[in-house]
């Protein structure tokens, strides 16, 4: 067999490539064999989904010949597969082999075009699909094309522009007909055509409407629309440059991804977030755990964790400090002090492992387990003894079931740093050059704790590839990410470093795991704390070592992967000692307590104590889940060999089946996950992520709605939301969790009827609330929690109307318990049903719907990977960031481009206007008074730069009193500085001005000697002035570069027009600019009109501005006005101003809000 | 495939161990400065009746006088215009107007006699006016090659399309186009008569009354020592009666660079214009340059002007910094320096009775 060098663009479907080591692959390729000994494949899919991490590829069950080379001869197999698509994630098909046995292959088989292959000698396969049907093409639809709400509206108003183009030009078509149609003999000045003949009047007038087109085109504002790309650029520009929105810690700056809606971050009034990850760390800590009705708070590790997040990074620094490590740190001294004396280098190494990942994991952050604080479990001492003393009894227990369920159920990948060293010699020794060793080597050193070697998914044989991309919602504590899915979905590796092991292991190596989820990575190191080290896992076995050292070898059977139908995942091993099949399952407390079986069926007592437990484990869940914490259940079944055997057929069956694979896989699992033994269940802590409340307060006092959609139980979710300040105690909470669509509309219509009736009478309320004061009242409003399966209720046709009814009287609304789909189903209700403008964030996979749904979609850069923020508007890392996006850079960016916007119209409708006066004394024949080149710099020159320096740079209230008064970015809200009236306002204004600087310069030239372009150049002047000048009247705020730009464009004008009639002698007939400005500019008349036009033209619009600004200052004036005082006075008058508001405004609020405002104000 | 791979690695390898032993961590820390952080220092103006009161009264103060010495200026300037369409039968010019014909080789004369109540002390202009010419029409501005008027010699040969259809008769025309052809060709004279009856001619001046830059860069010549032979090749406008070489027995203002010509040739920006016809220097500082008295204006009239119902002036005025008679400006200058002034009155009110009340509020907390 001979491999054939060829171009990717020869590749062929059907055949037969083999890929080497960082080569990118041609096109999708079935992977049927490897170097690799477990039959993996590394590929890194940066240039697709920007994920540094890898990706873990599988040979199709059964093709792995391990050693021997590949030989595509005795391949006589059929390959099925699906049409191509653009899912990333899903992919489905199975091979049949002569002999008519299928096998079923999934995403983790497949080989995707564009990404490059790493760590694995060769890879080799078949093609599946090639050039524009593979999936990473398939999946290049180009940038997302938003439209922001301004560029709406504002194209309908371009709309009325041409409008107005079209009565324009009909006016000049009439007038010209009408005026050929005066002369009875044609006079000297109407030019005859070529033969001499004189075109009717009629037809003349028609000719001139297209004419008239031509010159006064620029009425369209085709520049708005390349201005406000600029515009926005430099608006980005400003945005990514934020110091106070860059992360030290992640080494990164805000991204906006989409380069067109910055200005829709200033109108935002509903915002749906994500709870885990986004109000949350997502930085999970062991907190509690309880094991067979016995509760055990680890009350030790608490007080750990008290004192240790204070000191965690100091102690970091200092030991970096002493470490020095030289800058160039070679691959041999890393090794050397890896393989060394261990106590001596140990601490040093990773302590500079621990900054080097941090520097070299870039954007992403790998930081989430290599803190002591989230690894290390102080045990609790009570279980300690308990597990101690089953140890020391017997091999097996109730205890020991929890933590080998705690170490084993679950698909962390685990690999020892010795195992890493032995793996890069290995390949030091193989047939690849020295350079390859070096690029071994650097990944060693750049990934040391990111262990690119380690293998995530051997333990996965056979089965299935449910790659839903909805299948994993990170929000649940019980959602662990199928491996195989979510390399490639969520990707971003949860790395746990060697942890410093307290208790130490003898003998044992460093561990390192790396986890998908934060969630199974706390629970892998809990169980380590107790003596239950998982030290092994490939995909056929899972090795753990005991307290006691002794190691226990599973077999590994099945795993039944993590699905957010299930809400469960179960790993099917045969146990080495008793050789028992024992299902370990974990799952949320729902989805493993309605399954738990009566094993004992036959013994009441017994019956009792399994129920006992089972009440005891619900009422330490509840527990938990009011103290914020995730709770996950743990269960184990005792499966028979013969059962097993019948259902594993039909699990193979169901894996290979191309058709309806999800549903069966999923009926499969159901299937065998019953009948529970309840082992017990687990609390973790998700920690509130910085200054979330204030954060909250802040969008709310700017008028947004903040909802949370969350996987999480309602529990949960409702004691965050009242730690984060989304709901007050104070507050009326109605909850909405019912199986039975009548209840919930019942419910809804009863709510409904109370909340109008409350609303009516303030004073019900008064009473009801007993002891609130009246003005206080208003603060408090209702909260509404709601379950996913009453949401998708109240969200079915029927219902929806009331829904949206009662969710615009709540001023916050919690969504438990849904799933993504619904997170964007209910995004898209609220900004179909109530026209608002929305905002999701997010930071997981199952976000991705929602942030596309929404109107801006924001990717909290996290722990889970990049799904989110590749589907986003604009990725932060923190959640505290949004306050300053929306109400800093939001508003700005809303303020800013709606005046661009505005004058842009302005500006264009005042020039033109100027050539349609001129229509009427020159018979509508479409003369121009002005040079052409010189109309086209006018706009293209002389008054380009300073309205996009106004868009870019204006600022009217600086940003701290941004921050301190969110109530200033209501005007964004409501729209209110771009409405219909401002455009016409300014189209009326556009038109006095323009009649202003004609008719000006008209009567003072009227019956004297002046030329056509004489006439014009005072003209051009005057409007020059008008123009920049308005705009000076608009710009809040001067910076050097306003300066510079205002005065420079206004010497530009002279500078080039001197110039152009100076070197001008006849070279643009008919208007022979030569000397005419010269000759303007000695004329002391010329000084005198543009002084008196550029006066009177902006007269009414100065003294509009100083009537509003003294008679009735907006919000936004009195804010500048605050500005101005001394920081102490400022405070105490933002303070009595938000008083003010709270009192006076709230009620005039509550009335609109009666009559149904879209936005009820807090 | 792999060597460049190499290469980027390695790069990556020394950026990152660079970062890992400390020494000039390269972050993506944007940088702190005033520009990049919107921090720029800037003026921030507020407009409130207090802060803009000032502006209101010296743009009063200012234009009011302004406009005082517009209107003085324009009245002390004096100006007659004599009509000489002769649309009205007793017009002395109405059978000149009637009878014409382009092709005419008599020419028509009439004369108006008409009174000076007051004598014009300083150099006087007399300017020949047109009402209702649209000299700004599109097609027509357009019609002309400014190459040729330039002295080019092939455009002399083959004018530009523009001119169409004044472009051709059989030789090229020159000047070409219908600005050319429609030339106005009345001839203007002024008799002072005397108290004793004698007519005296005044001296009028045909030198500088085109611009400087146009009699002497724009408009040339085609070279050559003799005008009839450079343009022997050229057929005169339809319209003229005389070819472009004689319109003038001076040679320096003659052909092209004829200032009458070129004055016509400066189109005039609104219907109703008037032109530069002579010039009437003072002679000396004793009497004045017209005196009162009687006066005759002999016209040949040969420029048509009833198939569009215009009207034909001559216009005598003196001149001063500000050009001819306009009382508009002083009179808007008055008027806006009034009105800025009343507004700032006004908001001196209201600075009074509300901008207090920001301010005293700004004050006490």
């Amino acid at each position: 067999m001979r491999l054939v060098k060829r171009r990717w663009k020869d590749v062929r479907v059907g055949d037969f490539v083999r890929v080497l080591s960082n080569q990118i692959i041609p096109a999708d390729i079935l992977l049927l064999h490897t170097s690799d000994p477990n039959g993996v494949c590394h590929m890194e899919t940066a240039n697709l989904d920007g994920e540094t991490n890898l990706k873990q590829r599988r040979v199709v069950p059964g093709f792995s010949t391990l050693g021997k080379p590949f030989q595509p001869q005795t391949f006589s197999s059929t390959v099925v597969c699906e049409n191509p698509n653009n899912n990333l994630n899903v992919f489905k098909g199975y091979v049949e082999r002569p002999d008519k046995r299928r096998t079923g292959f999934g995403i983790d088989s497949l080989l995707l075009r564009g990404c490059t292959v790493r760590n694995t000698d060769d890879a080799a396969g078949i093609v599946v699909y090639t050039g524009h049907e593979t999936k990473s093409m398939l999946n290049n639809s180009g940038p997302r094309y938003k439209r922001s709400k301004i560029e709406r509206k504002m194209n309908t108003d371009v709309l009325f522009c041409v409008l107005l183009l079209f009565f324009m030009c009909l006016i000049g078509a009439l007038g010209h007909s009408i005026w050929l149609e005066t002369f009875t003999t044609m006079p000297s000045y109407i030019v005859p055509d070529r033969n001499g003949n004189y075109t009717p009047s009629v037809l003349a007038g028609f000719y001139m409407f297209f004419t008239m087109i031509i010159l006064l085109q620029v009425m369209i504002p085709v520049s708005l629309y390349v201005s406000i790309e600029l515009v926005k650029m430099g608006q980005i520009f400003f945005i990514t440059q934020d110091v106070e929105l860059y992360d030290e810690e992640l080494d990164s700056r805000v991204q906006c991804r989409a380069l067109n809606i910055t200005e829709d971050l200033g109108q935002i009034q509903y915002v749906f977030s994500d709870k885990t990850g986004t109000l949350t760390e997502n930085k999970m800590v062991f907190r509690r755990c309880t094991i067979l009705g016995t509760e055990y708070c680890h009350d030790e590790n608490a007080a750990r964790l008290a004192v240790v997040s204070g000191a965690n990074e100091e102690e970091e620094d200092t030991l970096y400090q002493q470490t020095k490590l030289p800058p160039l740190f070679p691959l041999e001294e890393l090794q050397d002090s890896h393989t060394g004396d261990k106590n001596h280098a140990n601490t040093q190494v990773t302590a500079a492992n621990r900054r080097r990942s941090r520097v070299a994991a870039g954007a992403q952050s790998d930081m989430a387990f290599s803190t002591p604080l989230e690894t290390v479990v102080v045990p609790d001492r009570k279980l300690m003894l308990e597990v101690d003393r089953q140890m020391a009894s017997i091999l097996c227990g109730p205890y020991l079931d929890f933590f080998l369920a705690l170490a084993i159920c679950n698909t962390v990948v685990v690999s020892t740093v010795t195992a890493q060293r032995e793996r890069v010699k290995g390949r030091s020794n193989s047939a690849y050059s020295g350079g390859s060793f070096h690029i071994m080597g650097q990944w060693f050193r750049k990934g040391s704790l990111r262990n690119v070697f380690s293998s995530m998914k051997f333990f996965k044989r056979g089965e299935d590839t449910l790659a839903d991309p909805f299948a994993k919602d990170e929000d649940e504590p019980d959602m662990f990410h199928s491996s195989d899915v979510s390399d490639s979905t969520t990707g971003q590796k949860v790395i746990s470093s060697e942890s410093e092991v307290k208790r130490s292991l003898s003998g044992t190596e460093e561990v390192c795991y790396e986890a998908h989820s934060p969630d199974e990575a706390a629970l892998i190191h809990a169980a380590k704390a107790y003596g239950f080290t998982m030290v092994e896992r490939t995909p056929y076995y899972v090795t753990v070592k005991l307290p006691d050292d002794t190691l226990l070898k599973f077999e590994v059977l099945d795993v039944l992967t993590f699905d957010s139908t299930r809400r469960r995942m179960s790993i099917i091993v045969r146990h080495p000692h008793t050789n028992e099949i024992i299902m370990y399952t974990k799952g949320a407390d729902s989805a493993i307590m309605e399954r738990l079986g009566n094993v004992f069926s036959d013994m009441s007592q017994v019956d009792n104590v399994a129920k006992q437990i089972a009440v005891k484990t619900q009422k330490d869940l509840d527990m938990y889940a009011r103290d914020g914490l995730r709770t996950l259940c743990f269960a184990k079944k005792v499966i028979s060999e013969k059962e097993f055997k019948a259902w594993f057929a039909i699990r193979q069956e169901a894996l290979s089946a191309i058709d309806e694979k999800e549903e069966r896989l999923l009926d499969t699992a159901t299937y065998i996950e019953n009948n529970f033994t309840l082992l017990g269940a687990t609390g973790i802590e998700d920690r509130l992520q910085e200054s979330v409340p204030e954060t909250i307060q802040a969008l709310r006092r700017a008028g947004m709605q903040v909802w949370v959609l969350t996987g999480d139980k309602p529990e949960t979710a409702i004691n965050i939301a009242y730690s984060c300040k989304l709901l007050d105690h104070e507050d009326l909470v109605f909850t909405f969790s019912t199986n039975r669509k009548s209840v919930c509309k019942m419910r809804l219509e009863d709510t409904l009827g109370e909340l109008r009736r409350s609303s009516l009478s303030p004073g019900a309320e008064v009473q009801f609330r007993g002891n609130n004061s009246a003005f206080t009242l208003m603060e408090h409003s209702i909260g509404l929690v709601i379950d996913g399966p009453t949401l998708s209720m109240a969200m079915s046709d029927d219902l929806v109307e009331q829904f949206v009814e009662l969710c615009k009287h709540c001023r916050a609304v919690l969504c438990c318990r849904v799933t993504p789909l619904q997170k964007s189903s209910v995004v898209k209700l609220i900004r179909q049903k109530l026209r608002v403008m929305t905002l999701a964030i997010g930071d997981g996979a199952n976000d991705v719907n929602m942030i596309q749904a929404a109107d801006v979609g924001i990717g909290v850069s996290g722990q889970e990977g990049m799904q989110a923020v590749m589907a986003s508007d604009f990725a932060i890392t923190r959640f505290k960031h949004l306050q300053r996006l929306l109400l800093v850079h939001g508003h700005w960016c809303y303020s800013r481009l709606a005046n661009m916007v505005i004058y842009f119209f302005y500006k264009n409708v005042a020039y033109v206007n100027l050539l349609f006066w001129y229509q009427f004394y020159c018979g509508f024949s479409a003369t121009a008074m002005i040079d052409y080149w010189l109309m086209i710099f006018f706009n293209l020159l002389f008054t380009s730069a300073p309205p996009i320096m106004f868009g870019i740079m204006d600022k009217e209230v600086s940003d701290s009193t941004l921050l301190s008064l969110p109530e200033l970015y209501k005007k964004g809200q409501h729209s209110e500085g771009y409405k219909r009236s401002t455009f016409w306002i300014a189209i009326l204004d556009a038109f006095y001005q323009s009649l202003v600087c004609f008719f000006i310069p008209y009567w003072t030239y009227n019956g004297s000697d002046i030329g056509i372009f004489s006439f014009g150049t005072p003209m051009n002047t005057v409007s020059l002035f008008t123009i920049i000048l308005h705009l000076a009247i608009e710009i809040k705020s001067w910076t050097v570069v306003h300066w510079v730009i205002m005065i420079g464009s206004v010497l530009v004008y002279f500078i080039v027009t001197l110039a152009y009639s100076a070197i001008c002698t006849s070279c643009n007939p008919p208007s022979n600019p030569y000397w005419i400005m010269h000759k303007q500019m000695a004329d002391p008349m010329f000084y005198l009109v543009c002084i008196l036009t550029t006066v009177v033209a902006l007269l009414p619009r100065y003294t509009l501005h100083v009537l509003r600004g003294t008679l009735a200052p907006s919000p936004h004036l009195s804010a500048r006005q605050l500005e101005r005082l001394p920081p102490s006075h400022r405070e105490q008058r933002i303070r009595e101003w938000r008083g003010l508001r709270d009192t006076c405004i709230s009620p005039s609020l509550r009335s609109q809000e009666h009559s149904s405002s879209p936005c009820p104000s807090a | 495939m792999a060597a460049s791979y190499n290469a980027k690695e390695e790069d990556g390898h020394l950026s990152g161990s660079s970062g890992l032993g400390g020494t000039a961590i390269r972050t993506r820390k944007p940088d702190n400065t005033a520009f990049k952080q919107q921090r720029l220092p800037a003026w921030q103006p507020i407009l409130t009746a207090g802060t803009v009161l000032p502006a209101f009264f010296v743009i009063g103060l200012i234009f009011i006088p302004i406009g005082i010495g517009l209107f003085v200026t324009s009245n002390n300037i004096k100006e007659i215009e004599i009509e000489y369409t002769g649309t009205e039968t007793s017009s002395p010019c109405f059978n000149c107007s009637h009878n014409f014909s382009w092709n005419s080789t008599t020419p028509c004369k009439c004369v108006l006699s008409f009174f000076l109540d007051q004598p014009f002390e300083s150099n006087v202009f007399m300017y020949y006016g047109l009402s209702n010419f649209y000299q700004n029409h599109r097609r027509y501005v357009k019609s002309r090659d400014d190459s040729q008027l330039n002295g080019d010699l092939n455009s002399l040969k083959d004018p530009s399309k523009e001119c169409e259809p004044y472009r051709f008769n059989e030789k090229p025309i020159a000047p070409c186009g219908a600005i050319a052809n429609s030339m106005f060709n009345d001839t203007l004279d002024l008799f002072y008569i005397d108290p004793n009856g004698t007519k005296n001619p005044i001296p009028l001046i045909k030198k500088g009354i085109a611009w400087w830059t146009d009699k002497h860069v724009k408009f040339r010549n085609p070279a050559g020592s003799n005008l009839t032979a450079v343009f022997r090749d050229t057929a005169k406008p339809v319209n003229w009666l005389k070819p472009v070489y004689e319109l003038d027995t001076d040679s320096e203002n003659n052909g092209f660079i004829n200032e009458d010509f070129i004055v016509w040739m400066r189109t005039a920006a609104l219907p109703t214009f008037r032109k530069l016809y002579r010039i009437i220097q003072k002679k000396n500082n004793m009497t004045p340059t017209l005196p009162r008295g009687n006066y005759t204006l002999e016209v040949t009239y040969n420029y048509p002007v009833r198939s569009f119902e215009g009207r034909k002036r001559m216009i005598l005025s003196t001149i001063s910094w500000m050009g001819g008679k306009n009382p508009f400006l002083g009179i808007a200058y008055i008027t806006v320096g009034s009105i800025c002034f009343f507004l700032g009155v006004v908001l001196l009110f209201i600075h009074h009775k509300y901008g207090n009340r920001n301010n005293s509020s700004d004050i006490s907390n």
